[in-house]
């Protein structure tokens, strides 16, 4: 066993470490350090300059663009991402579409689209989850019906984040009803701008606005725009969920924020002293990190295993539902270290505004992020549904 | 033994009860608290005609003589509704305050003008440092002449924004944490030297932070005697602390219908949500939950009614789990609902961030751990 690094992976965080810090824009460090909500052109500027790099679509296979690195590379650029408090890169195109065309899709399909999302020119967005299919995806109901060289797609999706700021949307769409409901399902792709797509924003209740209904409404799409063959869409919705597996408990931004946390305790008054004085809530901050480097070292693991040439299995769900029970632990401790000052609210407006803000610095966003953050135990496979993968898939019942 | 309520007390439940069915409507409540002021002054008046802002008061006082118990079949009741007109910070806080401490004249001046809801009054005891602590006090009164020249900072004062007078608490001798040497003074938020910075929570009440810079009082807007008023001040946050538990548990036994009913309803892969056992058992522990709040509420009701020896000790148990509780079943029930538990438009959402901002006011568990501890 030997749990460190090695010379040439050290010599590599460096390498990322030293890039980031002469090229991650002052602005937009400004405004993550601050609580302040980056824009869509925020985040497309510093995915392009990870783009022109060659540093963006990690995961890629080498000839569409992608980097060539180890498992433990990937690990550690992740690490340093996070570690710099970078914004989160936006997966619908880059993690999601792009391997799905490439892995799927004819040369044709391959020339058109991945140079798009390589270059941070095209947004794309999500739409698989309908009103009335959440976890039970396969029953979803959005109808294509094929005309000639189009289809004609009817349906609502929704859920759909960032559709807002999307140029494209990649659907899972009914082409045929079966028996079987994961049979007759196909993946499609639908450029926004098409006449009958209509997003309609969804708030959410920290104020904010990430997701959309998006509906589709007799929406022509060129055949063309289908990826694999008709039918074999929940093939591909099952490659995606089983690709990008790791990385999916978000550990290094919890390292981060558990640090930011520690931090915290020595700057916010308690009595004549300070917040880390207090020992009850330092053991919920202690207990909390133990809980964290188990998670870490659980993902290490794999990773380990993933450089042996091992496949991840059910370890990912096991990620999933301990990093975001994590994650939603860490936004509630927030909230309890400030006591009455997480309660005022700032608008988005507020926030930009010199008026200043109510209580510490970086209260503004502590309860808009813990009331956000229910989110993430009911997204990319609801926690309950995760546990019934391992059930199934790791304990055999 | 007996937990029932009175024939009364049954009846002013369901008098609230039927106006918050009937009449506090979602999206009336939405209206509301997006506008200006933040609550509806017509659903104030109805409180007022309706007698339940004199509840607590005394008769002598203009009041109903009612007790904790009233009181926690109001909040109660007011919880369910998620009513969010500032009952605590004007009747438990400041008229409570008030009628305990007042003098004739002050009791005179005031305190019909609340009972009627007049005026809007509210309690200024928080400051940065101080978290729960009541006695951590920096705001400092010197005397100065016939005049007090008041200075400090007071945080997230409840109902500050649309307050005709304000309780400051302040230290007219002693160190920061001394329990001696606090007193309260009424004011006029006007005054010259006050400064208001108004903002609504994210619950939807208003709060304001308040700066008190060289502010002269008359001596005759002391409330009680000078350096006195620690006692006063416990006892009515323990009052206001039972009050909004009861709130919190009329929200959690909302909460749990909400989301009983939510997945009799919703069905996936062919069935409803409820019909899985793990929901079942979710749904079981939350009740458990509810329940086990209930049983201190009603316990802790009781002591206060009967100025019991072991009722401040009583008040932390119940804080305590009432903290413990309203996350439980504020995050269950969010979980519950899959997505559509954090849309804005539902009415969970808002129930849940009330439940949350409940976890914290009056103190959380550890502070109440500690003070239950230590008493
Ligand atoms: C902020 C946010 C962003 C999202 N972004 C996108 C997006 O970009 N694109 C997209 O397609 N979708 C997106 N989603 C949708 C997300 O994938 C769904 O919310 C999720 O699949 C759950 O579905 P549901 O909300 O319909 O809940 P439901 O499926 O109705 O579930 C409700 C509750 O029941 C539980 N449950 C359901 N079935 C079972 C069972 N068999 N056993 C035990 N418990 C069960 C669930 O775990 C949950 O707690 C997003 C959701 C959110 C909240």
């Amino acid at each position: 066993m030997n749990l460190s690094f090695s010379e040439e992976d050290l010599k590599f965080q460096g390498e990322v470490r030293s890039f980031i810090a002469e090229n991650y824009p002052a602005d937009i460090k400004n405004k993550m350090d601050n609580g302040i909500p980056v824009s869509k052109d925020d985040i497309q500027n510093w995915q392009r300059i990870l783009s022109k790099k060659g540093w963006f679509a990690v995961n890629w296979p080498e000839e569409y663009g992608g980097t060539g690195w180890s498992i433990t590379q990937k690990h550690i650029f992740q690490n340093e991402l996070a570690d710099a408090n970078t914004p989160t890169l936006v997966p619908f195109g880059v993690s999601m579409c792009g391997p799905v065309v490439y892995t799927f899709g004819t040369q044709e399909q391959k020339d058109r689209f991945l140079p798009g999302i390589i270059n941070n020119d095209v947004w794309w967005c999500q739409g698989y989850s309908e009103p009335g299919s959440g976890s039970d995806l396969a029953s979803l109901k959005t109808k294509a019906v094929k005309d000639g060289d189009h289809y004609i797609v009817n349906g609502t999706k929704t859920w759909t984040t960032m559709a807002q700021h999307a140029d494209w949307i990649f659907c899972l769409v009914r082409t045929e009803t079966t028996d079987i409901k994961q049979q007759g399902i196909s993946f499609l792709l639908i450029d926004m701008k098409t006449p009958g797509v209509e997003v309609k924003p969804i708030i959410t209740i920290d104020g904010s606005h990430e997701v959309n209904m998006v509906y589709l409404d007799n929406v022509k799409v060129p055949v063309e725009n289908l990826i694999g063959e008709e039918g074999a869409g929940w093939n591909i919705a099952k490659f995606l969920l089983a690709h990008e597996r790791t990385g999916i408990g978000g550990i290094p931004a919890l390292k981060r924020e558990i640090r930011r946390l520690r931090e915290i305790t020595s700057e916010l008054p308690l009595g004549e002293g300070f917040l880390k004085d207090d020992d009850l809530f330092m053991d919920k901050l202690n207990k909390l990190e133990i809980d964290l480097l188990a998670a870490e070292y659980s993902e290490l693991r794999t990773l380990a295993a993933m450089s042996k040439g091992g496949h991840p299995g059910p370890e990912s769900s096991i990620l999933k539902i301990k990093g975001t029970d994590l994650q939603q632990g860490l936004s509630d401790l927030f909230v309890e270290a400030l006591g009455y000052y997480a309660h005022p609210f700032m608008s988005e407006d507020d926030l930009i505004s010199n008026e200043g803000r109510i209580g510490p610095d970086f209260a503004a966003n502590v309860m808009p992020h813990y009331l956000n953050y229910r989110k993430v135990s009911i997204y990319g496979g609801s926690n309950e549904i995760q546990r019934n993968v391992i059930a199934k898939a790791v304990l055999g019942i | 033994m007996d937990f029932s309520l009175s024939e009364e007390q049954q009846l002013l439940k369901d008098s609230i009860t039927a106006f918050v069915d009937k009449d506090y409507l979602f999206d009336v409540r939405q209206k509301n608290i997006n506008s200006e002021l933040g609550y509806s002054s017509d659903f104030w008046k109805t409180f007022a005609d309706l007698g339940w802002l004199g509840m607590p008061f005394s008769e002598a006082d203009g009041g109903y003589n009612g007790g904790p118990i009233d009181l926690m079949v109001i909040m109660e009741s007011l919880g369910r509704g998620l009513v969010v007109e500032p009952y605590i910070p004007n009747i438990v806080l400041a008229g409570g305050l008030i009628s305990k401490l007042g003098s004739d004249e002050q009791k005179a001046e005031l305190l019909p003008k609340i009972i009627s809801g007049e005026i809007q009054m509210s309690l200024a005891f928080s400051e940065p440092q101080s978290r729960f602590d009541l006695n951590d006090v920096i705001t400092s009164a010197k005397k100065d002449g016939d005049n007090y020249i008041v200075d400090g900072y007071k945080a997230v004062v409840m109902n500050g924004p649309s307050s005709n007078n304000i309780i400051v608490v302040a230290r007219t001798s002693g160190n920061q944490l001394d329990k001696e040497g606090l007193s309260l003074f009424v004011v006029d938020p006007s005054a010259k030297g006050v400064s208001l910075r108004n903002y609504s929570n994210v619950d939807g009440s208003k709060a304001s932070e308040i700066t008190l810079e060289n502010v002269s009082i008359p001596a005759s807007s002391l409330l009680g005697s000078e350096g006195t008023a620690f006692s006063a001040l416990e006892e009515v946050i323990d009052l206001a602390t039972l009050a909004i538990s009861a709130e919190a548990l009329g929200i959690m036994e909302k909460m749990n219908e909400i989301t009983l009913e939510y997945t009799k309803t919703r069905e996936q892969f062919g069935e409803t949500l409820s019909s899985f056992q793990a929901l079942q058992h979710r749904m079981v522990d939350t009740f458990m939950a509810y329940e086990q709040t209930k049983s201190l509420l009603l316990m802790c009701a009781a002591k206060l009614t009967d100025k019991s020896d072991d009722a401040k000790k009583a008040v932390s148990a119940l804080k305590y789990q009432v903290g413990i509780s309203a996350k439980h079943v504020g995050e269950e029930s969010i979980q519950l609902h899959g997505g559509m538990g954090v849309t804005d438009e539902t009415n969970i959402g808002h129930y849940f961030k009330r439940l949350t901002t409940i976890r914290a006011i009056f103190g959380n568990t550890d502070y109440h751990l500690k003070r239950y501890s230590a008493l």
